[in-house]
């Protein structure tokens, strides 16, 4: 451009018209873009000047009836043109793109305050979660986990257990008998006793004794049935039992696991145990433990030595239990002990109302149940 | 078992304070389940003199006094009682002490608007008594200014012990004093037991007609008595022990009985005729006994009868008609032995518990026959005076020594904890064990517990201390733990916490329900015999009685929203088996600004969790089929079983039906399953860890739809599983998207996932699958929609 001047021949005259057409539309062109305010508008822009019809197009066209020198002269000019016109389409067709789509995003703005849609959360109940914790802790003590029937015959829960059928120890038991059901319909003790609800997990150990082999290390949780109910006291609850059998144990294995488990299930190095002789029938010595707890805010908290509280009853299991289960009590002998999974759940986690564990209350579910995730384990720790 | 410190000093020489004997009784197996100090309940109370009493200007009823409490500072004190009047001496309470009875804290106050500074109390105030009806009036010349806790000699601790049912020999005040010397707390005092001059033979023929459950009978006339209240300090030990005072003939035998554990019985003679004997009751007979209560007696019980009548159910309790009296004037003593298992059945048989029972079933001293009857004599005639018979004995008390072969080492090897053979031995001779050089242990006649080698660590260990037993680790295996729990366990624990994962809360509800509940899912097989309530008497045949009624609970209780579940057993003839029981109640999902209305829950919803708790107990859940039979508690056409072949049940699920909703009051729809694991077969092992072989197909998988017109009767099940079956090599799944009916006709759509394996399908390839897709369906009546 410019190159051409006043002076020059018709050719050149007529290259001047072609300069002047060229600039008048590079103007009216890229004003005609700047206005375009849609998309509509700038592709019709685009079709007027560069579509098949269009000004530009036209002036491209020409360049084929030039002479050489004047196509050398006016094509730079003409495709300058076009491309000058074409990004400024481009970039104002962007610009327009980039407006309707902030317009579509504002028109798309949601109250995001609004509750999003909640999925029902579901809880295990704390006895569960106990249960698996207390599991856990004894699998790595390497005590499997043992079970047996609700109802029991008097054999199993009390005779074999030493407490003969005139022991004052019967009375503490508050049992809860079956009524007699008709003959060779239901399952009956080894010498057809009537049927009741186990009053402890203690009877899990004859049927352990009497069906396996020495050395034996397990646990037994699992609900337990006395005739009995007050405000700390209910018709129905969960115990688990502990039982080791094996050559030359004695109480310092006992006190040694007790302390162990407990500090392992408070997760707590300042639980201190403090063990009182007592009785049992089943056991010789018996041993009845108390936990230390300190005051915390007016809570006991196990830990510390402010106070004792009772927990566990244990002892070296009689003589005559293991004889009564077919094992020679002068080769095997061992610990059990037994204590209220309950009560260790409340112990833990500060529950203080017993009854409500077994009301289903879904408040008090979601309060002081366990989420579904919450699995024990020994290297996250078994409390949850 | 109650004392009080004075009454244990009685036997037991030591300077030891309150809590340092409760302290050793905790260490030695005696528990101690609290100490009552009645000095710290009364502190603040002094013995005080009325100097003044003049009306009350605004009150008819009250009147003002002056009170010299001892300090020379007379207070002014306004009183209500009728007995108030100058110069009484009573108790006043100043300011800052607690009244016992209803745990008031005294403060200076203005009772109609006349000045107050403490108060002069009754003996229920100070909890000392029932009267009311004025303040205490002590002796003119009670020293005034003392406290008054001292001054009633009310300064003496109370201890309760727990005493477990082994050691009878520690349900007399002497026996926990032989025990704390043992432990080295002090020394226990010589028993006197002061001879008696027998001045006539006794008049009344003793016998006893049953050896068995009564070995031993001995006792005596003691003639000329006067009754009446006993002494103070009787009266004083009595009350501490938490027994009532009744008549000093009534008293003493309580008193020996909670001094020495020995129980016995004295009879008004006058109300006797003939011989007395013990011998095994007749059927039929009957006693009235002191309680008031009736008893019918028989042939397995003995009792104490004279010619004409039972007087007493021997070691357990007195007839009403044959006890002391005021006008009693001779008595009849009876100290028997009964065999402990005699009394343990009748005192069971009777529902009858008493202080003597529990005393006689556990095994008294039979040792002690001639000494208690002698101390009971001595302080017959020194608080009744009279004169004793010869004492008669009838039959004899098991008395031979029982001895144990000990081996010291023993304690080590039970006990854990090495003591010396030596001190071993001081330890059992304090407690009354004799030991010969070659350790025959002789048992104490008072120690019937023991009979093993291992109640002698226990005696051992218990007196060394529990503490002093060094903690031993239990030997482990090397490395890491071993897996413990069974395949159910773990199915167990799987399907706990998927439900808790899917939004289900877990419950534990009682194993027992009422009848009626029960019977509505079917009846229970096991009822108990002693209930506790008629709402805990069936042995539940579901889990869903009991989530049931604490859905209802909840409902009551304004929960929108109910989603519990429990996994438990269900109790049978044939034993009892591990289920899972789920409710789904009220609304499934809220109402909500996006959702609108309220969702309620369907059998779908049931169906839904059943599946998913089965997949993760292992069920093989694709080869499940819904088949009816689900139970007459659910809705009959919108409830189903899922079963693995036409027999085994694996679950049950469905809506509740109206008529068992409306018997758990419940509104509204209500969902319900019940999985019953046990009935889902066990994984079956081998490869281990290994999962079977797999590589995602190369190949992109081709969807088709199907549109069916089937027969409205068409389970759509049925349907897909024949679709499913067509092409088995091709065909992955199928799944119906779309259903409906019309003019009686319905309408199913199936999209069916065929998965090419070696090369893409051609379209006579498609063709082919197709054409058998519409033919198995065709088997069950269906049609290609136009």
């Amino acid at each position: 451009m410019g190159v051409g001047g006043v002076g020059r021949s018709r050719p050149f005259a007529y290259g001047a018209q072609v300069m002047n057409d060229i600039d008048s539309l590079r103007s009216e062109t890229l004003g005609a873009i700047a206005a375009a305010d849609s998309l509509d508008a700038i592709e019709a822009v685009r079709v007027a000047a560069l579509g098949k019809q269009g000004s530009i197009s036209a002036l491209l066209k020409m360049l084929g009836g030039m002479s050489p020198e004047e196509r050398q002269v006016q094509g730079p000019l003409i495709n300058g043109l076009r491309e000058a016109v074409s990004d400024a389409i481009t970039a104002r067709k962007a610009a327009l793109e980039s407006q309707v789509l902030e317009a579509r995003l504002a028109s798309e703005r949601i109250d995001l305050s609004l509750p999003a849609p909640e999925a029902p959360r579901g809880s295990v109940h704390p006895v569960s979660q106990v249960m698996d914790e207390l599991a856990e802790i004894f699998a790595d003590m390497g005590f499997a986990v043992a079970e047996g029937p609700e109802i029991e015959d008097d054999w199993h829960n009390f005779s074999a257990l030493n407490i003969p059928e005139t022991h004052p120890a019967r009375a503490m038991h508050d049992t809860f008998y079956m009524a007699p059901r008709p003959a060779g319909e239901a399952p009956s003790g080894p010498e057809g006793q009537r049927m009741l609800l186990r009053t402890h997990t203690s009877p899990v150990q004859i049927r352990t004794m009497t069906s396996q082999e020495p050395p034996i290390r397990i646990i037994a949780p699992g609900r337990v049935y006395r005739s009995d109910s007050d405000a700390t006291h209910t018709p129905m609850f969960h115990q688990i039992e502990g039982l080791v059998i094996d050559r030359g144990i004695h109480l310092g294995h006992l006190k040694w696991t007790l302390e162990t488990f407990l500090r392992a299930f408070f997760e707590r190095d300042d639980v201190t145990l403090r063990l009182r002789p007592s009785y049992f029938p089943f056991t010789e010595p018996s041993v009845e433990v108390d936990v230390g707890y300190s005051i915390v805010n007016g809570k006991r908290v196990i830990g510390g030595s402010e106070g004792w509280m009772e927990v566990l009853g244990s002892g070296m299991v009689h003589r005559r239990v293991i004889e009564a289960c077919g094992l020679d009590p002068d080769e095997w002998q061992g610990f059990a002990f037994g204590t209220g999974v309950d009560r260790l759940a409340m112990l833990k986690y500060g529950m203080d109302d017993l009854r409500a564990f077994f009301d289903g209350d879904v408040r008090w579910l979601a309060h002081y149940g366990f989420d579904a995730l919450d699995v024990p384990t020994l290297s996250g720790g078994v409390g949850a | 078992m109650k004392l009080s410190l004075s009454w244990l000093k009685s036997h037991l020489e030591t300077d030891a304070t309150v809590q340092q004997v409760a302290d050793c009784l905790n260490r030695i197996g005696l528990e101690v389940e609290g100490i009552d100090n009645p000095a710290e309940r009364l502190a603040g109370f002094t013995v005080a003199r009325v100097l003044t009493a003049a009306p009350h200007p605004q009150a008819d009823k009250l009147q003002v006094l002056t009170v010299d409490a001892g300090d020379g500072n007379p207070l002014q004190v306004v009183c209500g009682a009728p007995n108030a009047r100058a110069g009484l001496v009573g108790v006043f309470g100043t300011e800052g002490a607690t009244v016992p009875a209803n745990g008031m804290v005294l403060r200076k106050t203005a009772i109609r608007g006349v000045e107050s500074n403490g108060m002069m109390c009754s003996s229920r105030e100070l909890e000392l008594g029932d009267d009311h009806d004025g303040i205490i009036e002590l002796a003119a010349d009670a020293p005034v200014g003392t406290a008054f806790a001292d001054f009633a000699g009310l300064d003496d601790p109370v201890i309760e012990v727990a005493i477990t049912p082994n050691r009878q020999d520690c349900m007399g005040v002497r026996g926990i004093a032989r025990d704390l010397a043992a432990a080295g707390l002090g020394t226990l005092k010589p028993l006197a037991v002061p001879p008696v001059a027998a001045r006539f033979p006794c008049p009344t023929e003793i016998r006893t007609d049953d050896p068995e459950g009564c070995p031993a009978f001995y006792g005596r006339v003691i003639r000329g008595v006067r009754n009446g209240a006993s002494p103070a300090w009787m009266q004083a030990r009595l009350k501490a022990a938490g027994q009532r005072p009744i008549s000093a003939l009534v008293d003493i035998t309580n008193y020996v009985m909670l001094d020495h554990g020995r129980p016995s019985h004295a009879y008004d003679l006058a109300t006797l005729k003939g011989a007395v004997m013990a011998r095994r009751a007749r059927g039929g007979e009957t006693v009235t006994a002191l309680n008031g209560k009736e008893y019918a007696l028989n042939a397995d019980m003995t009792v104490i009868a004279d010619d004409s009548a039972v007087h007493d159910i021997a070691g357990i309790m007195g007839g009403e008609h044959s006890g002391c009296s005021d006008t009693t004037t001779d008595v009849l003593l009876e100290v028997a032995y009964f065999s402990p298992e005699r009394i343990a059945r009748t005192g069971q048989a009777l529902a009858l518990t008493s202080d003597a029972r529990s005393r006689f079933e556990r095994g008294v001293d039979p040792a002690f026959l001639d000494d208690a009857v002698e101390l009971i004599t001595a302080l017959i005639l020194d608080l009744c005076g009279g004169e004793a018979s010869e004492v008669v004995r009838a039959g004899c008390p098991p008395v031979e020594a029982r001895t144990l072969s000990y081996d010291p080492a023993l304690c080590a090897s039970l006990g854990g904890i090495d003591v010396p053979a030596e001190r071993q031995r001081a330890i059992l001779e304090s407690l009354g064990f004799g030991v010969d050089s070659n350790w025959a242990v002789t048992i104490p006649s008072w120690r019937r517990d023991i009979d093993g080698p291992a109640d002698l660590v226990e005696e051992v260990v218990r007196i060394v201390g529990l503490d002093h037993i060094p903690s031993t680790p239990l030997p482990r295996v090397d490395g890491v733990a071993k897996p413990t729990a069974t395949p159910m366990q773990t199915v167990e624990r799987k399907v706990r916490r998927t439900a808790a994962a899917r939004g289900l809360q877990e419950a534990v509800t009682w194993s027992f329900l009422p009848e009626r509940e029960a019977d509505a899912f079917g009846g229970g097989a096991w009822t108990l015999a002693n209930p506790i309530s008629e709402d805990m008497k069936v042995m539940r045949p579901t889990l869903l009685a009991g989530l049931l009624s604490a859905t209802q609970r909840n409902m009551d209780r304004g929960a929108a929203s109910v989603r519990l579940f429990e996994i438990g057993r269900r109790y049978f003839a044939d034993g009892e088996r591990l289920t899972v029981g789920l409710v789904l109640a009220g609304d499934k999902a809220p109402r909500g600004w996006a959702s609108g209305k309220a969702a309620k829950f369907d059998a779908y919803d049931a169906k839904a969790e059943v599946l998913a708790l089965l997949a993760a107990a292992g069920a093989p859940v694709e080869n499940l089929q819904v088949m009816g039979d689900a139970g007459a508690h659910l809705h009959p056409g919108q409830s189903a079983t899922l079963r693995l072949g036409p027999k085994t049940v694996l679950a049950s699920f469905g809506a509740l039906h109206p008529a068992t909703a409306k018997a758990f009051d419940l509104d509204g729809p209500v969902v319900v399953a019940e999985i019953y694991l046990d009935a889902i077969p066990a994984k079956r092992g081998g490869s281990g860890f290994m999962r079977s072989a797999y590589t995602p197909p190369p190949l992109q998988a081709v969807k088709r739809d199907f549109a069916f017109l089937v027969p409205s009767t068409l389970a759509a099940g049925d349907l897909v599983r024949a679709v499913k079956g067509a092409d088995k090599a091709n065909i992955v799944a199928a799944r119906i998207f779309d259903r409906f009916e019309k003019d009686g006709q319905l309408s199913l759509a199936v999209e069916v996932t065929l998965q090419p394996t070696e090369k893409s399908y051609a379209e006579a390839d498609l063709k082919a699958i197709s054409d058998a897709v519409v033919a198995a369906a065709a088997k069950l009546g269906a049609s290609l929609r136009g």
